[in-house]
């Protein structure tokens, strides 16, 4: 279902189903139907945006002007293994364990 | 119908620096599994990359190797997906801007050079490694996977193709000069068989003529350069089957398989293609200025395409200028015997024949052999001056190699010196040639096979040591 | 002397110094108030007594060794539990983080452990720092000690409760959107978002990357001043990292405002404001107009989309940064028969309602068709924001406005309605885009007795001017920030 907000600007039609697959997020058909509604309503709020001119404006990413942050490439050591594996949900080991992988 | 295939070519190359891209944990094949992580790689919550400087020059080395433009400003950003190998469940990489464009390799395939273009060459991290455990060891079948996360965050660079790459032949000779010059350039050991070079190509068919592209299929799993070859061999004649039958090629990946010789189609998810790439907010953007790209230009090494010209121009068949060209301490060697006066053929014969040999028996490398320019300069004046014969040679190399002294020392220890003075042979000859009348008789009626065994008799005569080509030419010129 | 919990950092600094008390003495009475409050309060999730302890043993000895590390050497702090502590849990009010225990301190963290302060404990907060009221923490919500039954803002709620209340005698916060200023405003004390980069963000469990900033939150101006000293500047492992020299924060602090140009944002004054609220504000200006500043009135139209751009690039940014949340190294799992299921189902149950938006937001703002007209889009309004305040700052030397355009709100008013949530950030979120620092001081009550934040805000690396305004603000309000907390035997 399209809405819109102001004429000229990107209708918000979420296909949330997708959206939460994306995101990893296994949600029930109620709680999809919510969130649907829930993110339509803000995202016409900040589809306002495009009420706005930026021909050849610039995007920011960074606030801060810097370029060239580097570290030289020296090994300064890693953690020690049992403290990286004592906060594995599951291990085998060495290993992390997770359940069989989708074939991908 | 005639198709004509069109190819691509995604390469991704493991850099040798000590340290990961984005984090001062140490980069070594074969480490305890688990051993090189910290919070960063590991993607703990808080952690922050920070770049490695080492291997922003290494990327470049790479693409002013490949005749990139190097650009002035570049971005990395986020590809977003999840996976478990991936701890942040987004791989930091370059999507828009990325460091390296539009440059090109040269290729050879027999006599025929061609130009690939490289589209880009952009930096990102690599993932950590899955075991699948269950049958086989194939995700397929498997009941669960382990993880080791010590190659997550190793630098990785990654080089596209134009897809200007006609035959599987041609694949199989842009990759493998890839692979040479990235040797050549020391950034990465490009093991195929460690993984540390990997590719997949995009294989699409088109009438012979047409100008648009047909539908394209993304070939992965080819884990050696033979296995390239095969894969696009076989994917090619798929495609061409499907199009003769007048079905469509479908868009999707494939998956080679080695000991089926076959390309088989993997599930794909079309989510899955969505990566929602966006400028990486926790790494600020890399500016290289004229300054320091002039610097990295001018440290780049010769590469294996440009000694292999030199080679030819310095009278090497081009074969033979490849496979010296290959390796940088057989064209040191080769270059110092030139320069010492030998014959460049000859020594270049030698090291990629006798020598190779020779070292491999003893497992050695030639750096640490006794075979070295000079030596070769020296043998190879011997030969041409003929005081030793092709075979003789052989042998002197062989007592080169096994440390007995220089070629001269050798041969002479040996007693291979040939004789093939006139002064020193005439007398043997008319002796010869007194006591063989009939002999003579017959080589002055133009009987050619009679020369055979008078030259036998000289040799004879002189225990072995006479040149048999001098020998013939002054009997030649005593029959007149 | 009083209850030592009432002290501000800088009078158990030179009490300290003077050898009038000591850090365990410090410590014991921050312990008393907050066995006295929490039960009402619920501003911290984790107190480390144990280590607390050691700490302020070892300050003790240090000071009497003749050592000096600096202006919060053995007082007790107070750390949001989006702040990562080397084995002290550490669960962003979320259930997907319930029992982590991180191997590795933030720099923040290692920066006030070696100038000697006392970690005391761990706040609550809004999940992952997403809200405005700290309602949306996994582990119940704070309360504000002027009102047990209205909200002490968010996300920093749980630090914000602690100082008022005087659990905590300074605490750290993070800022993404407003997240230390307003509920700075809302429970009366001062707050403040440092210049982006002047403060280190690693080890801060990132919300949105390109905006947040951690931050302190304190009684008192020059204690903000003393906080940041601490924290602040250049940290080779962020690379977002400020790498020049910090500003001298304290020059000019006590000068007052003679001279000064404060320029009042029109975009964030009058509409939509609560009228006691701007009555205040008001007030305040005029009485800086009369201590010799010159006011002027200016307009930065981009402003009034700064919200809206903030809910695209905010949660854009969070749906990345949240992605590492899947049960895999760490953290909650739950059952999956593929990686896939175990990792949807795992981040299913482990974040709120909130945060589960907010993710679905980002990530649709982000994918294949929408990325131009939504995330891009909102990059490029970012920009203009940025002109605008850079223009701004040719004009006048600070700005100004309210902190929030309402008081404290009461507790389930605003749940209901997403929407209305964000709205209290309107005022705050301008200099989250800006990156340019911002601080909250609290100027008086309104009718209800809840307390009115005032907002100042400056250039980029202009904490000076920004402290030299606030601290004359502080001065002419003389607004007691010690809160009539709420605890179970009434005073």
């Amino acid at each position: 279902m399209s809405r819109y907000y102001h004429s000229g600007l990107m209708p918000v039609d979420i296909d949330i189903a997708k959206v939460a697959r994306l995101a990893r997020l296994a949600l029930n058909e109620e709680e999809l139907e919510r969130y649907r509604r829930q993110c339509e309503v803000v995202l016409e709020h900040a589809a306002l945006v495009q009420s706005l001119l930026t021909e050849g404006v610039p995007p920011t990413s960074h606030p801060l002007p810097r370029t060239n942050a580097f570290r030289e490439d020296l090994v300064t050591g890693s953690l020690p293994r049992e403290e990286v594996l004592s906060q594995a949900p599951d291990r085998d080991g060495d290993f992390f364990v997770v359940p069989r992988i989708l074939d991908e | 119908m005639a198709y004509e295939p069109v190819i691509g070519i995604e390469t991704h190359v493991e850099l040798t620096t000590d340290s990961k891209m984005f984090c001062g944990c140490q980069v070594n094949f074969g480490s305890p599994p688990n051993t090189n992580v910290c919070p960063v790689c590991l993607g703990l919550p808080g952690a922050l990359p920070v770049v490695n400087a080492r291997a922003v020059e290494y990327a470049m080395t790479i693409g002013l190797a490949l005749n990139c433009s190097i650009a002035e400003h570049s971005v990395f950003a986020r590809k977003n997906y999840f996976y478990p190998d991936m701890p942040k469940n987004y791989q930091i990489s370059q999507y828009d801007e990325p460091l390296c464009v539009e440059g090109h390799l040269d290729v050879e395939v027999g006599e025929e050079t061609s130009r690939v273009g490289i589209t880009r060459v952009h930096m990102e991290e690599d993932t950590g490694k899955s075991t699948h455990i269950g049958e086989g060891g194939r995700i397929q079948a498997a009941s669960h996977s382990l993880l080791d996360f010590n190659r997550a965050g190793v630098p990785l660079m990654e080089v596209v193709s134009e897809p200007d790459i006609r035959s599987a032949e041609q694949a199989r000779a842009f990759v493998s000069e890839l692979r040479g010059a990235i040797l050549r350039l020391g950034v990465s050991d490009a093991k195929l068989e460690e993984g540390s070079m990997r590719f997949d190509a995009n294989v699409s068919l088109r009438p012979v003529g047409a100008e648009e592209f047909g539908t394209k299929v993304e070939v992965k799993n080819m884990n050696s350069l033979r296995s390239l070859q095969r894969a696009l061999e076989y994917e090619i004649e798929r495609q061409a089957a499907l199009l003769d039958a007048g079905e469509a090629v479908v868009q999707e990946t494939r998956h080679w398989d080695e000991e089926a010789g076959s390309t088989s189609g993997m599930r794909s998810k079309e989510e899955a293609f969505d990566y929602r790439y966006f400028p990486e907010p926790d790494l600020v953007p890399v500016a290289v200025d004229d300054e320091w790209r002039k610097r990295v230009a001018q440290s780049l090494p010769e590469l294996p395409a440009q000694s292999r010209a030199r080679y030819v121009a310095m009278g090497l068949e081009p074969t033979t200028a490849g496979l010296i060209a290959r390796d940088v301490e057989a064209g040191a060697v080769f270059e110092s015997a030139v320069a010492g006066g030998g014959e460049a053929q000859t020594v270049a014969n030698w090291l990629t024949g006798e020598v190779t040999a020779l070292l491999r028996k003893t497992e050695t490398g030639l750096a640490a052999s006794p075979i070295d320019g000079a030596a070769l300069a020296a043998l190879a004046g011997m030969v041409a001056d003929r005081s030793l014969s092709a075979s003789a040679a052989k042998e002197v190399l062989a007592g080169v190699a096994a440390g007995e002294g220089s070629p001269e020392e050798v041969a002479t220890a040996r007693d291979l010196i040939q004789v093939s003075d006139s002064a020193s042979l005439e007398p043997v000859i008319d002796e010869v040639l007194a006591a063989n009348p009939e002999a003579l008789e017959k080589l002055r009626s133009g009987d050619g096979k009679v020369m055979g065994f008078l030259i036998g008799q000289v040799m004879r005569a002189t225990g072995g040591k006479a040149d048999p080509g001098a020998v013939s030419r002054i009997i030649e010129l005593r029959v007149g | 002397m009083g209850d030592l919990a009432d002290l501000t950092v800088a009078e158990a600094a030179a009490g300290l110094r003077k050898g009038d008390l000591t850090a365990v003495e410090l410590l014991e009475a921050v312990n008393r108030r907050a066995a006295m409050t929490e039960a009402n309060l619920h501003a911290y999730l984790t107190v480390d007594r144990e280590g607390s302890a050691r700490a302020a043993v070892a300050a003790d000895a240090s000071l009497n060794a003749g050592k000096d590390p600096g202006p919060l050497h053995g007082i007790p702090v107070a750390l949001k539990d989006n702040m990562v502590t080397r084995g002290l849990e550490t669960t962003c009010s979320s259930k997907i983080l319930s029992g982590y225990l991180p191997p590795y301190d933030g720099t923040a963290v290692t920066r006030l452990r070696d100038g000697g302060a006392v970690i005391f404990g761990k706040t609550n907060l809004d999940e992952f720092a997403m809200g405005s009221s700290t309602e949306n923490s996994a582990y119940g919500t704070s309360r504000n000690p002027w009102d047990p039954e209205t909200v002490p803002g968010g996300s920093s709620g749980g630090s914000a409760a602690a100082v008022a209340a005087g659990s905590a005698l300074v605490a750290f916060g993070s800022d993404t959107g407003g997240s230390i200023r307003q509920p700075a405003a809302l429970c009366g004390i001062v707050g403040m978002k440092p210049t982006y980069g002047l403060v280190s963000r690693y080890g801060l469990i990132a919300f949105a990357s390109s905006l947040d900033q951690i931050g302190p939150l304190t009684r008192t101006v020059e204690d903000a001043v003393a906080a940041l000293e601490v924290v602040g500047g250049y940290d080779p492992l962020d690379s977002t990292s400020y790498p020049g020299a910090v500003p001298d924060y304290r020059s000019g602090l006590d000068s007052g405002v003679s001279g000064l140009r404060v320029g009042v944002v029109t975009e964030l004054n009058g509409t939509g404001i609560d009228p006691e609220v701007q009555a205040a504000v008001d007030a305040t200006i005029a009485r800086l107009e009369q201590a010799g500043a010159t006011i002027v009135q200016l307009s930065l139209p981009s402003v009034e989309y700064a919200l809206s751009a903030y809910y695209l690039i905010a949660p854009a940014e969070c749906s990345a940064n949240l992605a590492r949340f899947d049960g895999v190294r760490y953290g909650l799992r739950r059952h999956g028969e593929t990686v896939e299921q175990m990792m949807s189902n795992t981040r299913a149950e482990g974040f709120g309602p909130e945060v589960t938006r907010r993710i679905l937001l980002g990530t649709y703002a982000l994918s294949a068709g929408y990325y131009d007209a939504f995330y891009g889009q909102a990059q490029r309004v970012r920009t203009l924001i940025i002109r605008d305040f850079e223009a701004a700052y040719q004009q006048a030397d600070v700005l100004v406005s309210p902190t929030s355009p309402t008081t404290a709100f009461a507790i389930g008013d605003r749940t209901a309605d997403p929407l209305s949530m964000y709205m209290s950030d309107v005022c705050t979120i301008p200099s989250n885009m800006s990156g340019d620092p911002a601080i909250s001081v609290p100027i008086g009550l309104d009718s209800s007795g809840l307390p009115i934040g005032f907002q100042v805000m400056a250039p980029a690396l202009g904490e000076p001017v920004m402290f030299r305004v606030a601290a004359e603000v502080e001065r002419q309000a003389g607004f007691d920030a010690r809160a009539p907390y709420a605890s179970s035997e009434a005073r």
